[in-house]
């Protein structure tokens, strides 16, 4: 389970899960995410995350979790 | 304030992982709509989801609503049954292309002529995933699949144009890759009366992709992201270029009284006797 914050966003990627398929490296509008050598995403930029959750609606393996934690 | 319901009230998440392939859309849509049941918080008790077989008809292992895994491409058919004998439940019938427009071809162009209150969601991959990658009735013409290895000779069948010949409410197009849009037509296709399709068009890197689209899951995506075209800009294409594009968006939405509706009416005694009015 990788785990980065930033005062506003959380996001969970659930290794177990993930089946490497790239979605949300690719289609990030912000790319948040680089790939690891494996393909695994890794939190790269969280700061330029906009909380649009597309990477977690685009992830075909519920392996995504965007969490909003400072939320007022 | 009431809070919110989630997809996980209609999720499955103690059968994860999904069965399906890497980069395959089934799980995208299976999110869409659970994300469209919590928002249109209708309790699970109260929706079934009928399948066929194939892949997408494995979805039904992933909801906590009631399912009912029927033989392959009848899942109209055993949904049609389910509504009739409790109107007041929602009826969900997922099916993939093959499953709803080949195998159960006539199931389908019946229940829309019938107009039975049940939503249609095809997830339409272009091939028979399941088995091993043969063409089916959406493979577009001249792709290659296992049984097609030169192209298929035969033209694709439109989903929804053919839903709107044969008398459907409510018909739209999305794709996995739109998902806010995919996820507000089913919504939408979930709350109209009558004989509702949403087709899905999906991604299949193992079988489609492989022979068709050179690269990888996210080449896959972005094939479906690029033949998906609004009917605005599809119709300033000119012939050759419209045969490659897919129209997203709503494409029929009408009011044609539904088959329960009717049969109350042609015959009252079934209304006294009727377990209620449905949605």
């Amino acid at each position: 389970m990788t785990k980065t914050e930033n005062k506003d966003v959380v996001i969970h990627i659930d290794e177990t899960l993930c089946k490497r398929c790239g979605f949300c490296i690719e289609f990030c509008n912000t790319k948040v995410y680089e790939a690891d050598q494996d393909g695994l995403p890794l939190i790269k930029n969280l700061d330029q995350c906009t909380n649009c959750r597309l990477c977690e609606l685009r992830c075909p393996d519920f392996a995504i979790k965007v969490e909003v934690v400072n939320n007022e | 304030m009431a809070v919110k319901l989630s997809y996980r009230e209609y999720f499955k998440e103690e059968a994860l992982p999904l069965m399906w392939c890497a980069g395959c859309g089934n799980g995208i849509l299976l999110r869409a709509i659970t994300d469209a049941l919590a928002d249109l918080e209708i309790p699970p008790h109260q929706v079934v989801v009928s399948t066929g077989i194939g892949c997408w008809g494995k979805a039904d292992d992933y909801m906590k609503t009631h399912g009912f895994h029927g033989s392959h491409g009848r899942a109209l058919a055993f949904g049609t049954g389910i509504k009739l004998g409790n109107p007041d439940l929602h009826v969900i019938a997922l099916m993939g292309d093959g499953d709803a427009l080949a195998i159960g071809g006539n199931h389908f162009i019946h229940a829309a002529r019938r107009n039975i209150d049940i939503t249609a969601i095809i997830s339409n991959n272009f091939t028979y995933g399941m088995t091993g990658g043969q063409y089916s009735p959406t493979t577009p013409l001249s792709y290659k699949t296992t049984t097609s290895p030169i192209g298929v000779a035969e033209p694709a069948f439109d989903v929804c144009s053919l839903s709107e010949e044969c008398g459907a409410n409510y018909v739209a197009r999305s794709t996995v890759y739109h998902v806010t849009q995919l996820k507000r037509f089913i919504a939408a296709a979930i709350q109209k009366k009558g004989f509702n399709v949403v087709e899905a068009i999906n991604t299949c890197p193992t079988h489609f992709g492989r022979r068709n689209i050179p690269g990888d899951t996210v080449e896959m995506m972005n094939y479906v992201k690029e033949i998906s075209i609004s009917k605005s800009r599809y119709e300033k294409l000119d012939e050759e270029e419209k045969a490659k594009h897919l129209v997203t968006g709503e494409l029929v939405n009408r009011d044609r009284p539904d088959f329960l509706s009717v049969y109350r009416e042609i015959n009252p005694a079934a209304s006294e006797t009727g377990r209620g009015e449905g949605k």
